[in-house]
Protein backbone atom coordinates (compact mmCIF):
# COMPACT_ATOMS: atom_id res chain seq x y z
CA UNK A 1 0.00 0.00 0.00
CA UNK A 2 1.11 3.65 -0.73
CA UNK A 3 1.86 5.94 2.03
CA UNK A 4 2.41 9.01 -0.17
CA UNK A 5 1.02 9.70 -2.97
CA UNK A 6 1.81 12.21 -5.15
CA UNK A 7 -1.57 13.08 -7.95
CA UNK A 8 -1.39 15.42 -10.49
CA UNK A 9 0.73 17.75 -8.73
CA UNK A 10 1.01 20.95 -10.21
CA UNK A 11 2.50 24.60 -8.86
CA UNK A 12 3.50 28.12 -10.55
CA UNK A 13 4.88 30.59 -9.56
CA UNK A 14 3.86 33.60 -11.21
CA UNK A 15 3.65 32.23 -14.80
CA UNK A 16 6.79 29.63 -13.88
CA UNK A 17 5.59 26.62 -14.45
CA UNK A 18 7.76 24.46 -11.36
CA UNK A 19 5.84 21.39 -11.28
CA UNK A 20 3.28 19.92 -13.68
CA UNK A 21 1.20 17.24 -12.88
CA UNK A 22 3.18 15.05 -11.43
CA UNK A 23 2.31 11.56 -9.67
CA UNK A 24 3.72 8.98 -7.95
CA UNK A 25 3.72 6.96 -4.91
CA UNK A 26 5.63 6.08 -2.35
CA UNK A 27 5.12 2.47 -0.53
CA UNK A 28 5.30 2.18 3.32
CA UNK A 29 8.22 0.78 4.06
CA UNK A 30 9.64 1.91 0.85
CA UNK A 31 13.24 4.14 -0.19
CA UNK A 32 12.61 6.65 -3.16
CA UNK A 33 14.69 9.18 -4.73
CA UNK A 34 13.95 12.15 -6.82
CA UNK A 35 16.36 12.87 -9.06
CA UNK A 36 16.50 15.54 -11.50
CA UNK A 37 18.70 18.47 -12.82
CA UNK A 38 18.81 21.92 -10.89
CA UNK A 39 15.41 23.55 -11.44
CA UNK A 40 13.30 20.53 -12.27
CA UNK A 41 10.75 20.97 -8.74
CA UNK A 42 12.22 18.62 -6.98
CA UNK A 43 12.04 20.79 -3.51
CA UNK A 44 8.98 22.78 -4.79
CA UNK A 45 7.19 19.26 -4.53
CA UNK A 46 9.06 18.06 -1.05
CA UNK A 47 7.43 21.87 -0.11
CA UNK A 48 4.44 21.24 -0.63
CA UNK A 49 4.54 17.59 0.39
CA UNK A 50 5.83 19.31 4.19
CA UNK A 51 3.11 22.17 4.01
CA UNK A 52 5.36 25.13 2.95
CA UNK A 53 3.11 25.62 -0.17
CA UNK A 54 -0.70 24.89 -1.23
CA UNK A 55 -0.48 22.84 -4.63
CA UNK A 56 -2.46 24.91 -7.71
CA UNK A 57 -3.57 21.47 -8.57
CA UNK A 58 -3.55 18.08 -7.46
CA UNK A 59 -3.53 15.90 -4.40
CA UNK A 60 -0.97 15.12 -1.88
CA UNK A 61 -2.31 11.90 0.47
CA UNK A 62 -0.43 10.62 3.35
CA UNK A 63 -1.70 7.59 4.86
CA UNK A 64 -4.76 7.68 3.42
CA UNK A 65 -5.64 11.24 4.25
CA UNK A 66 -5.31 14.52 2.35
CA UNK A 67 -2.70 16.45 3.31
CA UNK A 68 -1.85 19.25 0.63
CA UNK A 69 -3.30 22.71 2.27
CA UNK A 70 -2.01 21.83 5.62
CA UNK A 71 0.16 23.40 7.73
CA UNK A 72 3.43 22.33 7.99
CA UNK A 73 3.40 21.82 11.92
CA UNK A 74 0.08 20.05 11.13
CA UNK A 75 2.15 18.06 8.15
CA UNK A 76 4.62 16.91 10.62
CA UNK A 77 2.21 16.16 12.99
CA UNK A 78 0.54 13.63 11.02
CA UNK A 79 3.43 11.80 10.54
CA UNK A 80 5.99 13.51 8.31
CA UNK A 81 9.52 14.74 8.85
CA UNK A 82 11.21 16.60 6.60
CA UNK A 83 15.23 18.30 6.48
CA UNK A 84 15.97 21.80 4.89
CA UNK A 85 18.34 21.70 1.86
CA UNK A 86 19.69 24.86 3.51
CA UNK A 87 20.40 23.35 7.00
CA UNK A 88 18.60 25.49 9.61
CA UNK A 89 19.78 24.37 12.75
CA UNK A 90 18.80 26.41 15.93
CA UNK A 91 22.08 28.24 15.92
CA UNK A 92 21.89 29.84 19.65
CA UNK A 93 21.14 26.55 21.22
CA UNK A 94 23.20 23.57 22.11
CA UNK A 95 23.04 20.11 19.64
CA UNK A 96 20.96 18.13 22.25
CA UNK A 97 18.20 20.80 22.66
CA UNK A 98 17.92 21.31 19.17
CA UNK A 99 16.91 17.28 19.38
CA UNK A 100 14.87 17.90 22.35
CA UNK A 101 12.78 20.44 20.47
CA UNK A 102 11.94 17.39 17.98
CA UNK A 103 11.58 15.00 20.75
CA UNK A 104 8.87 17.17 22.15
CA UNK A 105 6.63 16.49 19.03
CA UNK A 106 6.61 12.56 20.35
CA UNK A 107 7.15 13.21 24.25
CA UNK A 108 4.98 15.94 25.58
CA UNK A 109 7.72 16.12 28.81
CA UNK A 110 11.11 17.34 28.50
CA UNK A 111 12.70 14.25 30.57
CA UNK A 112 11.20 12.11 28.24
CA UNK A 113 12.09 14.04 25.28
CA UNK A 114 15.32 14.23 26.77
CA UNK A 115 16.34 10.78 27.06
CA UNK A 116 14.63 10.26 23.36
CA UNK A 117 16.69 13.10 22.01
CA UNK A 118 19.78 11.59 23.45
CA UNK A 119 19.48 7.92 21.83
CA UNK A 120 18.58 9.75 18.08
CA UNK A 121 22.29 11.26 18.71
CA UNK A 122 23.99 7.98 19.44
CA UNK A 123 22.53 6.91 16.25
CA UNK A 124 23.85 9.49 14.35
CA UNK A 125 27.25 9.17 15.77
CA UNK A 126 26.36 12.97 17.63
CA UNK A 127 26.26 11.76 20.93
CA UNK A 128 29.75 13.48 22.12
CA UNK A 129 28.77 16.75 20.52
CA UNK A 130 25.54 17.02 22.27
CA UNK A 131 26.88 20.34 24.79
CA UNK A 132 27.94 22.18 21.46
CA UNK A 133 26.14 24.93 20.61
CA UNK A 134 24.70 24.05 17.44
CA UNK A 135 26.41 26.78 15.46
CA UNK A 136 29.81 25.54 16.53
CA UNK A 137 28.91 22.33 14.07
CA UNK A 138 30.64 21.67 10.84
CA UNK A 139 28.45 21.13 8.00
CA UNK A 140 28.63 17.24 7.64
CA UNK A 141 27.36 17.50 11.26
CA UNK A 142 24.68 20.27 10.93
CA UNK A 143 23.31 18.11 8.03
CA UNK A 144 23.06 15.28 10.47
CA UNK A 145 21.94 17.40 13.36
CA UNK A 146 19.02 18.63 10.59
CA UNK A 147 18.42 14.82 10.40
CA UNK A 148 18.54 13.97 14.05
CA UNK A 149 16.03 16.78 15.08
CA UNK A 150 13.12 15.69 12.51
CA UNK A 151 13.43 11.82 13.18
CA UNK A 152 13.01 13.11 16.72
CA UNK A 153 9.11 13.90 15.86
CA UNK A 154 8.88 10.29 15.49
CA UNK A 155 8.13 10.68 11.33
CA UNK A 156 6.42 8.03 9.68
CA UNK A 157 7.85 9.04 6.25
CA UNK A 158 10.77 10.85 6.26
CA UNK A 159 11.36 13.55 3.39
CA UNK A 160 15.51 14.48 3.09
CA UNK A 161 16.19 17.24 1.29
CA UNK A 162 19.90 16.30 -0.35
CA UNK A 163 21.43 15.66 3.12
CA UNK A 164 24.50 14.17 1.32
CA UNK A 165 25.69 16.98 -0.59
CA UNK A 166 28.90 18.65 0.35
CA UNK A 167 29.79 14.89 2.34
CA UNK A 168 33.09 13.72 1.43
CA UNK A 169 32.63 10.19 0.33
CA UNK A 170 33.05 8.37 3.37
CA UNK A 171 31.01 10.52 5.26
CA UNK A 172 28.33 9.76 2.71
CA UNK A 173 28.73 6.13 3.35
CA UNK A 174 27.91 6.71 6.73
CA UNK A 175 24.73 8.20 6.09
CA UNK A 176 23.51 5.54 3.54
CA UNK A 177 24.01 3.47 6.26
CA UNK A 178 21.90 5.50 8.81
CA UNK A 179 18.98 5.29 6.57
CA UNK A 180 19.57 1.95 5.39
CA UNK A 181 19.28 0.99 8.98
CA UNK A 182 16.03 3.45 9.88
CA UNK A 183 14.30 1.66 6.32
CA UNK A 184 15.06 -1.56 7.87
CA UNK A 185 13.29 -0.67 11.20
CA UNK A 186 10.35 -0.06 9.23
CA UNK A 187 10.57 4.13 8.48
CA UNK A 188 9.62 5.80 5.07
CA UNK A 189 12.00 7.49 3.43
CA UNK A 190 11.74 9.72 -0.10
CA UNK A 191 15.18 11.93 -0.78
CA UNK A 192 15.70 14.31 -2.89
CA UNK A 193 19.40 13.39 -3.63
CA UNK A 194 22.40 14.76 -6.18
CA UNK A 195 24.80 12.50 -5.06
CA UNK A 196 24.15 9.33 -7.16
CA UNK A 197 26.40 7.45 -5.40
CA UNK A 198 24.29 7.48 -2.72
CA UNK A 199 21.19 7.36 -5.18
CA UNK A 200 22.36 3.84 -5.84
CA UNK A 201 22.86 2.56 -2.98
CA UNK A 202 19.56 3.35 -1.62
CA UNK A 203 17.02 3.57 -3.57
CA UNK A 204 14.11 1.03 -4.29
CA UNK A 205 12.64 3.36 -6.31
CA UNK A 206 13.52 6.44 -8.55
CA UNK A 207 11.63 9.06 -9.84
CA UNK A 208 13.14 11.53 -12.33
CA UNK A 209 11.91 15.00 -12.75
CA UNK A 210 12.71 17.68 -15.84
CA UNK A 211 11.87 20.94 -16.36
CA UNK A 212 8.79 20.41 -13.48
CA UNK A 213 7.70 16.60 -15.22
CA UNK A 214 8.30 13.32 -14.49
CA UNK A 215 10.15 12.20 -17.56
CA UNK A 216 11.10 8.31 -15.75
CA UNK A 217 10.96 6.34 -13.06
CA UNK A 218 11.86 2.76 -11.77
CA UNK A 219 14.48 0.69 -10.17
CA UNK A 220 18.48 3.20 -10.05
CA UNK A 221 19.27 0.38 -12.35
CA UNK A 222 16.72 1.01 -15.25
CA UNK A 223 16.54 4.62 -14.53
CA UNK A 224 20.40 5.06 -15.89
CA UNK A 225 19.53 3.32 -18.66
CA UNK A 226 16.53 5.21 -19.93
CA UNK A 227 17.29 7.45 -22.60
CA UNK A 228 15.60 10.10 -21.93
CA UNK A 229 17.43 10.47 -18.52
CA UNK A 230 20.61 9.97 -20.02
CA UNK A 231 20.02 12.86 -22.42
CA UNK A 232 19.06 15.04 -19.62
CA UNK A 233 20.67 14.62 -16.65
CA UNK A 234 22.81 11.44 -16.42
CA UNK A 235 25.09 12.17 -19.43
CA UNK A 236 26.47 15.11 -18.49
CA UNK A 237 26.92 13.69 -14.60
CA UNK A 238 29.57 11.05 -14.67
CA UNK A 239 30.12 10.46 -10.89
CA UNK A 240 28.26 7.24 -10.97
CA UNK B 1 24.47 24.09 42.47
CA UNK B 2 26.62 27.16 41.94
CA UNK B 3 23.59 29.15 40.77
CA UNK B 4 21.35 27.77 43.39
CA UNK B 5 24.14 29.30 46.49
CA UNK B 6 24.37 32.32 44.72
CA UNK B 7 20.58 33.18 44.15
CA UNK B 8 20.52 31.79 48.24
CA UNK B 9 22.84 34.53 49.10
CA UNK B 10 21.26 37.16 46.99
CA UNK B 11 18.34 36.62 47.95
CA UNK B 12 19.03 36.68 52.09
CA UNK B 13 21.03 39.82 51.41
CA UNK B 14 17.82 41.52 49.49
CA UNK B 15 15.46 40.06 52.30
CA UNK B 16 17.94 41.91 55.10
CA UNK B 17 18.24 45.02 53.25
CA UNK B 18 15.67 47.36 55.04
CA UNK B 19 17.33 46.35 58.26
CA UNK B 20 20.35 48.77 57.16
CA UNK B 21 19.05 51.36 54.99
CA UNK B 22 16.76 53.89 55.63
CA UNK B 23 14.06 55.15 52.91
CA UNK B 24 16.04 56.82 50.19
CA UNK B 25 17.88 53.24 49.30
CA UNK B 26 14.67 51.70 49.96
CA UNK B 27 12.61 53.36 47.35
CA UNK B 28 16.27 53.02 44.93
CA UNK B 29 15.90 49.33 45.43
CA UNK B 30 12.18 49.24 44.58
CA UNK B 31 12.94 50.95 41.70
CA UNK B 32 15.46 48.96 40.78
CA UNK B 33 13.54 45.49 41.58
CA UNK B 34 10.71 47.29 39.75
CA UNK B 35 12.68 47.30 36.18
CA UNK B 36 14.15 44.17 36.75
CA UNK B 37 10.56 42.47 37.19
CA UNK B 38 9.67 44.52 34.17
CA UNK B 39 12.42 43.64 32.41
CA UNK B 40 12.51 40.03 33.31
CA UNK B 41 8.68 40.60 31.90
CA UNK B 42 9.30 41.86 28.38
CA UNK B 43 12.20 39.16 28.41
CA UNK B 44 9.69 35.91 27.99
CA UNK B 45 8.36 38.04 24.48
CA UNK B 46 11.53 39.07 22.86
CA UNK B 47 14.45 36.63 25.01
CA UNK B 48 12.46 33.86 25.11
CA UNK B 49 9.99 33.77 21.84
CA UNK B 50 12.23 36.58 19.77
CA UNK B 51 9.24 38.93 19.30
CA UNK B 52 10.51 42.30 19.98
CA UNK B 53 8.05 44.35 21.43
CA UNK B 54 8.51 48.65 21.76
CA UNK B 55 5.52 49.24 23.41
CA UNK B 56 5.81 47.53 26.92
CA UNK B 57 3.95 50.70 28.32
CA UNK B 58 0.87 49.83 26.73
CA UNK B 59 0.51 46.92 30.01
CA UNK B 60 1.75 48.97 32.29
CA UNK B 61 -0.42 51.93 31.27
CA UNK B 62 -3.23 49.54 30.81
CA UNK B 63 -2.36 47.36 34.06
CA UNK B 64 -2.35 50.63 36.45
CA UNK B 65 -4.89 52.56 35.31
CA UNK B 66 -7.57 49.36 35.91
CA UNK B 67 -6.60 48.31 38.74
CA UNK B 68 -6.23 52.69 39.74
CA UNK B 69 -9.78 53.03 38.31
CA UNK B 70 -11.56 50.14 40.53
CA UNK B 71 -10.00 51.33 43.68
CA UNK B 72 -10.85 55.40 43.33
CA UNK B 73 -13.83 54.45 41.93
CA UNK B 74 -15.39 51.16 43.35
CA UNK B 75 -13.12 50.72 46.84
CA UNK B 76 -11.74 47.71 45.10
CA UNK B 77 -8.51 46.98 46.67
CA UNK B 78 -5.69 45.81 44.71
CA UNK B 79 -5.72 42.10 45.12
CA UNK B 80 -8.81 42.23 43.42
CA UNK B 81 -8.18 44.80 40.69
CA UNK B 82 -5.01 43.18 39.55
CA UNK B 83 -7.02 40.21 37.83
CA UNK B 84 -9.26 42.68 35.85
CA UNK B 85 -5.09 44.70 34.87
CA UNK B 86 -4.19 41.07 34.09
CA UNK B 87 -7.27 40.45 31.61
CA UNK B 88 -6.91 43.33 29.88
CA UNK B 89 -3.62 43.15 29.46
CA UNK B 90 -3.55 39.70 28.20
CA UNK B 91 -6.94 40.91 25.98
CA UNK B 92 -5.23 43.73 24.99
CA UNK B 93 -1.43 41.52 24.32
CA UNK B 94 -3.66 39.12 22.29
CA UNK B 95 -5.32 41.60 19.98
CA UNK B 96 -1.82 42.87 18.79
CA UNK B 97 -0.80 38.79 18.68
CA UNK B 98 -3.40 37.70 16.51
CA UNK B 99 -3.08 41.11 14.44
CA UNK B 100 0.43 40.19 13.73
CA UNK B 101 0.84 36.59 13.54
CA UNK B 102 -2.45 35.69 11.81
CA UNK B 103 -0.59 38.58 9.09
CA UNK B 104 2.82 37.42 9.39
CA UNK B 105 3.73 40.23 10.95
CA UNK B 106 7.20 40.07 12.39
CA UNK B 107 10.43 41.85 13.61
CA UNK B 108 10.84 45.94 13.07
CA UNK B 109 7.55 45.76 11.69
CA UNK B 110 6.31 43.88 14.55
CA UNK B 111 8.09 46.09 16.78
CA UNK B 112 6.33 48.84 14.98
CA UNK B 113 3.28 47.74 15.65
CA UNK B 114 3.83 47.41 19.18
CA UNK B 115 4.40 50.93 19.42
CA UNK B 116 1.53 52.03 17.50
CA UNK B 117 -0.82 50.12 19.84
CA UNK B 118 0.59 51.87 23.16
CA UNK B 119 0.70 55.55 21.42
CA UNK B 120 -2.97 54.94 20.34
CA UNK B 121 -3.91 54.34 23.80
CA UNK B 122 -2.13 57.09 25.34
CA UNK B 123 -3.54 59.37 22.99
CA UNK B 124 -6.91 57.87 23.89
CA UNK B 125 -6.88 57.83 27.55
CA UNK B 126 -5.72 61.49 27.38
CA UNK B 127 -9.18 61.63 25.87
CA UNK B 128 -11.08 59.87 29.07
CA UNK B 129 -12.64 62.44 31.09
CA UNK B 130 -13.83 59.78 34.06
CA UNK B 131 -9.95 58.58 34.78
CA UNK B 132 -8.92 62.30 34.74
CA UNK B 133 -7.59 62.55 30.75
CA UNK B 134 -4.51 64.44 30.68
CA UNK B 135 -5.01 65.69 34.15
CA UNK B 136 -4.52 62.44 35.53
CA UNK B 137 -5.80 60.06 38.09
CA UNK B 138 -4.99 60.09 42.37
CA UNK B 139 -4.88 57.25 44.69
CA UNK B 140 -5.49 59.29 47.86
CA UNK B 141 -2.20 59.13 49.76
CA UNK B 142 -2.35 56.18 52.86
CA UNK B 143 -0.49 57.07 55.69
CA UNK B 144 2.75 55.68 55.95
CA UNK B 145 3.56 54.33 58.99
CA UNK B 146 2.03 50.97 59.20
CA UNK B 147 1.43 48.25 56.87
CA UNK B 148 -1.79 48.13 55.18
CA UNK B 149 -1.19 45.31 52.89
CA UNK B 150 -4.83 44.70 51.45
CA UNK B 151 -4.78 48.07 50.33
CA UNK B 152 -1.48 48.27 49.32
CA UNK B 153 -0.66 51.65 51.70
CA UNK B 154 2.38 51.41 53.85
CA UNK B 155 6.35 52.05 54.62
CA UNK B 156 8.88 52.06 51.37
CA UNK B 157 9.67 48.94 52.82
CA UNK B 158 6.49 47.35 52.49
CA UNK B 159 6.76 48.65 49.09
CA UNK B 160 10.18 47.25 48.82
CA UNK B 161 8.97 43.81 50.15
CA UNK B 162 5.69 43.75 47.56
CA UNK B 163 8.27 44.49 44.23
CA UNK B 164 11.01 41.87 45.92
CA UNK B 165 7.91 39.31 46.14
CA UNK B 166 6.80 40.14 42.19
CA UNK B 167 10.16 39.84 40.90
CA UNK B 168 10.97 36.73 43.14
CA UNK B 169 8.38 34.92 41.49
CA UNK B 170 9.23 36.33 38.18
CA UNK B 171 12.47 35.11 37.99
CA UNK B 172 11.03 31.50 39.08
CA UNK B 173 8.25 31.58 36.48
CA UNK B 174 10.58 32.65 34.11
CA UNK B 175 13.38 30.07 34.98
CA UNK B 176 10.51 26.99 35.11
CA UNK B 177 9.02 28.46 31.87
CA UNK B 178 12.45 28.26 30.08
CA UNK B 179 13.09 24.79 31.03
CA UNK B 180 9.28 23.93 30.18
CA UNK B 181 8.03 22.24 26.78
CA UNK B 182 6.56 26.13 26.20
CA UNK B 183 10.61 27.43 26.59
CA UNK B 184 11.94 24.72 24.01
CA UNK B 185 9.21 25.67 21.56
CA UNK B 186 9.84 29.49 22.13
CA UNK B 187 13.72 29.09 21.80
CA UNK B 188 13.13 27.31 18.18
CA UNK B 189 11.12 29.33 17.15
CA UNK B 190 13.50 32.69 17.99
CA UNK B 191 16.15 30.75 16.39
CA UNK B 192 14.35 29.72 13.01
CA UNK B 193 10.96 29.99 12.60
CA UNK B 194 10.73 28.15 9.53
CA UNK B 195 12.10 25.42 11.20
CA UNK B 196 10.08 25.36 13.92
CA UNK B 197 6.87 24.52 12.21
CA UNK B 198 8.38 21.95 10.30
CA UNK B 199 9.20 20.07 13.69
CA UNK B 200 5.26 19.99 14.19
CA UNK B 201 5.08 23.82 16.38
CA UNK B 202 2.18 25.58 15.68
CA UNK B 203 4.29 28.87 16.03
CA UNK B 204 1.30 30.66 16.01
CA UNK B 205 -0.38 29.32 18.68
CA UNK B 206 2.88 29.71 20.83
CA UNK B 207 4.36 33.07 20.10
CA UNK B 208 0.59 34.50 21.15
CA UNK B 209 0.92 32.16 24.82
CA UNK B 210 4.41 34.24 25.09
CA UNK B 211 2.51 38.05 24.63
CA UNK B 212 0.07 36.87 27.09
CA UNK B 213 2.46 35.75 29.97
CA UNK B 214 4.80 38.58 28.99
CA UNK B 215 1.21 40.93 28.95
CA UNK B 216 -0.11 39.30 32.25
CA UNK B 217 3.16 40.02 34.22
CA UNK B 218 3.95 43.51 33.27
CA UNK B 219 0.50 44.53 33.75
CA UNK B 220 1.05 43.64 37.57
CA UNK B 221 4.12 46.20 37.52
CA UNK B 222 1.52 48.62 36.26
CA UNK B 223 -0.76 47.69 39.22
CA UNK B 224 2.29 48.50 41.96
CA UNK B 225 2.89 51.48 40.00
CA UNK B 226 -0.37 53.32 40.86
CA UNK B 227 -0.30 52.09 44.22
CA UNK B 228 3.59 53.20 44.76
CA UNK B 229 2.94 56.31 43.18
CA UNK B 230 -0.52 57.12 43.48
CA UNK B 231 -0.84 59.05 40.69
CA UNK B 232 -1.13 58.42 36.62
CA UNK B 233 -0.30 60.19 33.56
CA UNK B 234 -1.36 59.17 30.03
CA UNK B 235 1.44 61.01 28.91
CA UNK B 236 3.70 59.23 31.19
CA UNK B 237 2.81 56.05 32.12
CA UNK B 238 1.78 54.92 28.11
CA UNK B 239 5.21 56.76 26.80
CA UNK B 240 7.41 55.44 24.40
CA UNK B 241 10.50 56.07 27.20
CA UNK B 242 8.50 53.96 29.56
CA UNK B 243 8.89 50.82 27.31
CA UNK B 244 12.39 51.97 26.58
CA UNK B 245 13.87 52.11 30.11
CA UNK B 246 11.93 48.52 29.84
CA UNK B 247 13.70 46.88 27.71
CA UNK B 248 17.19 48.81 29.03
CA UNK B 249 18.04 46.26 31.53
CA UNK B 250 17.73 42.92 29.70
CA UNK B 251 19.33 44.46 26.51
CA UNK B 252 22.85 45.26 28.88
CA UNK B 253 22.26 42.94 31.37
CA UNK B 254 21.90 40.39 28.48
CA UNK B 255 18.32 39.31 26.49
CA UNK B 256 16.75 35.67 26.47
CA UNK B 257 18.97 35.00 30.01
CA UNK B 258 17.29 34.69 33.62
CA UNK B 259 19.73 36.75 35.35
CA UNK B 260 20.58 39.00 32.64
CA UNK B 261 17.17 41.53 33.29
CA UNK B 262 17.71 41.61 36.82
CA UNK B 263 21.68 42.79 36.79
CA UNK B 264 20.62 45.54 33.97
CA UNK B 265 18.28 47.01 35.91
CA UNK B 266 20.26 47.12 39.42
CA UNK B 267 23.50 48.57 37.49
CA UNK B 268 21.42 50.97 35.49
CA UNK B 269 18.93 52.43 38.00
CA UNK B 270 22.10 52.63 40.84
CA UNK B 271 24.56 54.02 38.04
CA UNK B 272 22.04 56.42 36.85
CA UNK B 273 21.24 57.90 39.98
CA UNK B 274 24.49 58.15 41.61
CA UNK B 275 25.17 60.19 38.21
CA UNK B 276 22.14 62.17 38.92
CA UNK B 277 23.14 62.71 42.29
CA UNK B 278 26.84 64.08 41.56
CA UNK B 279 26.00 66.24 38.94
CA UNK B 280 24.04 67.63 41.39
CA UNK B 281 26.51 67.68 44.34
CA UNK B 282 28.26 69.64 41.97
CA UNK B 283 26.17 71.90 41.39
CA UNK B 284 25.66 71.66 38.29
CA UNK B 285 22.28 71.28 36.34
CA UNK B 286 21.79 69.19 33.23
CA UNK B 287 19.23 68.04 31.69
CA UNK B 288 18.30 64.79 30.73
CA UNK B 289 21.91 63.67 31.96
CA UNK B 290 20.18 60.60 32.59
CA UNK B 291 19.26 59.82 29.29
CA UNK B 292 22.51 60.66 27.73
CA UNK B 293 24.19 58.25 30.06
CA UNK B 294 21.60 55.18 28.83
CA UNK B 295 22.64 56.05 25.75
CA UNK B 296 26.38 55.77 26.44
CA UNK B 297 26.01 52.65 28.42
CA UNK B 298 23.91 50.88 25.87
CA UNK B 299 26.29 51.97 22.95
CA UNK B 300 29.28 50.58 24.98
CA UNK B 301 27.43 47.54 25.83
CA UNK B 302 26.44 47.25 21.82
CA UNK B 303 30.09 47.06 20.97
CA UNK B 304 31.59 45.73 23.79
CA UNK B 305 28.83 42.79 24.69
CA UNK B 306 26.41 42.33 22.41
CA UNK B 307 25.06 39.72 24.39
CA UNK B 308 25.11 41.57 27.55
CA UNK B 309 27.34 41.67 30.39
CA UNK B 310 25.68 38.74 32.35
CA UNK B 311 26.68 35.72 29.84
CA UNK B 312 30.71 36.61 30.16
CA UNK B 313 30.02 36.84 33.73
CA UNK B 314 27.99 33.26 34.42
CA UNK B 315 30.84 31.61 31.92
CA UNK B 316 33.20 32.73 34.63
CA UNK B 317 31.43 31.57 37.37
CA UNK B 318 30.92 28.73 35.74
CA UNK B 319 26.92 29.00 34.87
CA UNK B 320 25.29 27.36 32.04
CA UNK B 321 24.60 29.40 29.11
CA UNK B 322 20.68 30.12 29.86
CA UNK B 323 21.34 31.26 33.27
Amino acid sequence: MALLEIRSLSKSFRGLRAVTRASFEVPEGGLAALIGPNGAGKTTIFNMAAGVYAPDAGEIVFAGNRIDGLRPDQVCAAGVGRTFQVVKPFAGMSVLDNVIVGALRAERRVPEARRLALRILEELNLGAKRDLPASSLTLPDRKRLEVARALATGPRLLLLDEVMAGLRPTECDQMVEVFRELNRDGLTILLIEHVMRAVMALAQQVVVLHHGEIIARGTPAEVVRDPAVLECYLGEETEV
Amino acid sequence: MRARLLLAALGAGLIALPQFSGNYVLSLATLALYFAFTGQAWNVMMGFAGQLSLGHSLFVGLGAYAAAALFVKFGIGPWAGLWLAMAICVAAGAAIGLLAFRFGISGVYFALLTIAFAEFTRIGFDHIGWLGGPGGLFLKVGQRTSWDLADLRGTPAMFYYVMLALTAGAFALCAWLLKSRAGYYWQAIREDEDAARALGINTFRWKLLAVAISAAMTSLAGVFFAFYYNNLFPEQIFHISQSIEIILGPIVGGVGTLFGPILGAVLLTTLADSLTNLVAAMGLDIPGVKQVFYGVILLLVIMFLPNGIWPPIAKRLGLGRKD
